[in-house]
């Protein structure tokens, strides 16, 4: 899942080290914020720690074996901007040091894994907090499948032809990656409050409980959106060519771009298709809005 | 174990290590950025690879162990690679291979020639976040130690597995999360021994560092020169 | 002549509910050496951890005549030099240099001073060269005497050392013992090495539980508890 350089096109990269670059920052200030100085080591020590978690084998079956990834822990441990940050000290790390994943691709990275995928761990877990087990299953599984679907995605948008085939059968793999994940996630957290409960506290409370049912509907949309394009890329094609044809100018003008390996108008379709599902989302998200209003005014 | 070389060969001495962090992290992204956006052709590559081969020399960094070393990306490329040739593309999955096998190389490069703290205070005068590089500091340093605990808690766990039983995969899933929580608590308990320790020396909760940044002269030439380069192997791969 | 420290009817719970000190009395002047010995977990490091408000309890402890209370820490810790029973926690910063200079730039002096100040306290323990070192490179004795630079640097009056031999070979233990006898300032104690207390002690306090059990002459006190290999 770490994408190394050379994978993206200059206009996805660029884009997402815009994109990642002010959001740490602006997840640096509130972690800050809320941070006891003190505890500053212990934010580099679980960062080492998840990195070592790593090297834990989970037996999955036929003879293989899965890990960690983390986030999701993380977040369950730390709440949700100290453990973004943690990640993205963690995927640069592993970009510098063990050349895991690009450079110029680390804003992909850290919006992949730190970001987007911290985030969907965190909305079962506020949204969910009475049912511990479920949240913490479903906050593993929703950050590794929004992480992998978000890879996946770009990907097809730089122009990496996967055939159909290939890209289900990818998508299919990651989607076991996120079930073994949530189940590590839930085994280590459980075990992990058995020897000292105080260690995980409860899931934090702050940020309204809407906001976190409109961003789950959200990360919902663009999970499933993301599996299903890569399930049956034509259908969501369709979506995204509608889309295509009122949001070209848009889409188009301020990205121009000289170094696709592919030719636009090949590309033109993968990226319609992400468009489209952002306003498949975002009208998610719009529709969720105003329907938890009026229940709560 | 991979960073305990880079560590050490960091700390050598030569003319790319004496230069400033600043400039030979600018250097490397104009390197990376020049190449990422040159045509998708294997020949691409080659200017970049010849520039990144002259400057592991001239770091007199092994070789030998540095062309190993970045290989790690090959696998993931090499996938990708083949997808590509699938698709009836196969320069396009030469360029792919030959390419990000440069990047690799070149980001190598850089930490191997940089001190890790020099890096992070580099790219803290860069922009980056203080929280997030202090934070990259500390796990950095108990990276070391960290994952030495985990080899050693690997090592019992495979000689007890040698000895017993076959267990059942729910059993063994849940021994594994045993052994994470006992990696995590202690990890916590050195945290909160390093809290502990940096409160006797009278921390109270700003960190003060030394600094020890000198951007001179040759430094500037560096990077200027550095970028210039990049520009020409640009150009050099656009027309072969 | 005033006593360095002063503590009188300490008392210390954990949250768990475990009673680790249950009254000490004792006292340190200026150039005493005074080690501290007693089974593991009868309250060495629980009790060294009150000398400088790390832990705080019920009775009075007292440092240089200030009271061990927050609003003294301060000061007090400035005093007071601590090295940990794990270097490794303690020489948490990338660079020998860097970690060493940690005490001196939280005292408050400027980059110069403190890099300046650090320099002369890893040359004072004999690790002049090793400054642009990674902590993690360093052998153990070196890792210990590191600490030490970083405790130094701070000038304290008084060095509060736990189980400083962890780890150590028995050169690097001699390195150590050439090195402390050395030092001027005040030192307290915890070790199980009865060989390397007596090559320090000037006094010997034994804990037993959570109280302090005897006092006085080394030799004595391993005398009365048997704290030896047994002849
Ligand atoms: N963090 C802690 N929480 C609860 N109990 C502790 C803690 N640290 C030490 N103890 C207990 O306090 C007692 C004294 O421990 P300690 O001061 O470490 O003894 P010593 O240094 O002499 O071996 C022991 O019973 C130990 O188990
Ligand atoms: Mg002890």
């Amino acid at each position: 899942m770490h994408i190394p350089d050379n994978f993206l096109s200059t206009r996805v990269w660029l884009t997402l080290d815009g994109v990642a670059a002010p959001a740490v920052a602006w997840v640096a200030r509130r972690a800050h914020k809320g941070l006891d100085e003190a505890r500053i080591p212990l934010l580099g020590v679980l960062g080492a720690f998840v990195f070592a978690a790593q090297m834990v084998n989970f037996p999955v079956g036929v003879g293989t074996s899965a890990h960690l990834v983390g986030g999701a822990l993380l977040t369950a441990i730390l709440g949700p901007a100290p453990a973004a940050l943690v990640m993205t000290a963690i995927i640069a790390t592993q970009a510098f040091v063990f050349q895991d994943g690009g450079v110029l691709a680390l804003g992909a990275n850290v919006f992949n894994m730190a970001l987007a995928g911290v985030l969907a761990a965190w909305v079962p877990l506020r949204l969910f907090s009475g049912r511990r087990r479920v949240s913490l299953f479903l906050a593993g599984f929703l950050s590794v499948a929004m992480s992998a679907g978000l890879a996946l995605a770009e990907l097809t948008i730089s122009g990496i032809r996967m055939p159909p085939r290939l890209l289900a059968l990818s998508a299919g793999l990651f989607a076991i990656g996120a079930i073994v994940e949530g189940m590590i996630t839930l085994a280590a957290v459980r075990a992990i409050e058995r020897l000292n409960p105080r260690w995980i506290g409860p899931a934090p409370a702050n940020g309204s409980r809407a906001w976190a049912a409109i961003a789950f509907a959200a990360v919902l949309v663009v999970v499933v959106g993301l599996f299903a394009a890569s399930g049956a890329p034509d259908g969501v094609m369709q979506i995204g060519q509608w889309a295509d044809l009122h949001a070209r100018p848009v889409w188009a003008a301020p990205m121009a771009d000289y170094s696709l390996p592919a030719g636009p108008l090949w590309l033109r379709r993968p990226a319609a298709a992400m468009l489209g599902l952002g306003l498949v989302g975002g009208s998610a998200v719009a529709a969720s809005y105003f329907l938890l209003r009026r229940r709560s005014s | 174990m991979h960073h305990v070389v880079v560590e050490q060969w960091s700390r050598r001495r030569s003319f790319l290590h004496v230069r400033d962090a600043r400039a030979k992290l600018l250097v490397a992204l104009a390197l990376l950025a020049a190449l990422a956006t040159a045509p998708a052709s294997p020949i691409s590559a080659v200017p970049f690879a010849f520039l990144v081969l002259t400057g592991i020399a001239a770091a007199r960094l092994p070789m030998a162990s540095m062309l190993r070393k970045a290989a790690v990306v090959l696998p993931f490329s090499l996938l990708f690679a083949l997808v590509e040739w699938a698709a009836g593309q196969p320069m396009a999955g030469m360029a792919l291979l030959a390419k990000s096998y440069v990047s690799a190389l070149t980001v190598l490069l850089l930490v191997a020639s940089t001190p890790q703290p020099l890096l992070l205070s580099g790219m803290e005068s860069l922009g980056a976040p203080r929280l997030l590089v202090l934070m990259a500091q500390t796990l950095y340093r108990y990276l070391f130690v960290i994952s030495e605990q985990a080899q050693h808690m690997r090592l019992a766990a495979s000689c007890r597995q040698g000895s017993g039983a076959r267990r059942s995969r729910a059993r063994a899933f849940q021994a594994a999360a045993g052994a994470l929580a006992i990696l995590f608590a202690r990890s916590y308990s050195r945290a909160e021994g390093i809290q502990r320790a940096m409160a006797a020396r009278g921390f109270t909760g700003d960190f003060h560092s030394l600094q020890r940044r000198s951007f001179n002269s040759r430094d500037t030439v560096f990077a200027c020169a550095g970028a210039a380069l990049a520009v020409l192997a640009h150009l050099v791969a656009r027309r072969p | 002549m005033s006593p360095l420290i002063e503590v009188r009817g300490l008392r210390y719970r954990y949250e768990d509910g475990t009673d680790a000190l249950r009254g000490i009395d004792f006292t340190v002047y200026p150039g005493e050496t005074v080690v501290l010995l007693g089974a593991n977990g009868s309250g060495k490091t629980t009790f060294l951890l009150h000398l400088n408000g790390l832990l705080q309890g019920e009775g009075s402890v007292r440092v240089c005549g200030m009271d061990v209370s927050p609003r003294n820490f301060r000061e007090v810790r400035s005093k007071v030099g601590m090295v940990f029973q794990d270097a490794d926690e303690q020489l948490f910063m990338p660079t020998v240099l860097d970690d060493v200079a940690f005490g001196p730039l939280n005292q408050g002096f400027p980059a110069e001073e403190a890099a300046a100040r650090a320099r002369s306290a890893l040359a004072r323990v004999g690790l002049g060269d090793i400054e642009h070192r990674a902590p993690y490179h360093l052998s153990a004795g070196e890792k210990r005497r590191a600490a030490l630079a970083g405790v130094l640097a701070m000038e304290p009056e008084i060095l509060v050392l736990d189980e400083p031999t962890t780890y150590l070979d028995p050169p690097a233990q001699r390195n150590l013992i050439g090195l402390l006898v050395s030092l001027p300032q005040a030192k307290v104690v915890a070790t199980h090495d009865v060989r390397f207390a007596a090559a320090l002690a000037t006094r010997a306090v034994f804990f037993d539980k959570g109280r302090v059990a005897k006092e006085g002459k080394l030799d004595e006190i391993v005398e009365l508890f048997q704290w030896d290999w047994g002849t």
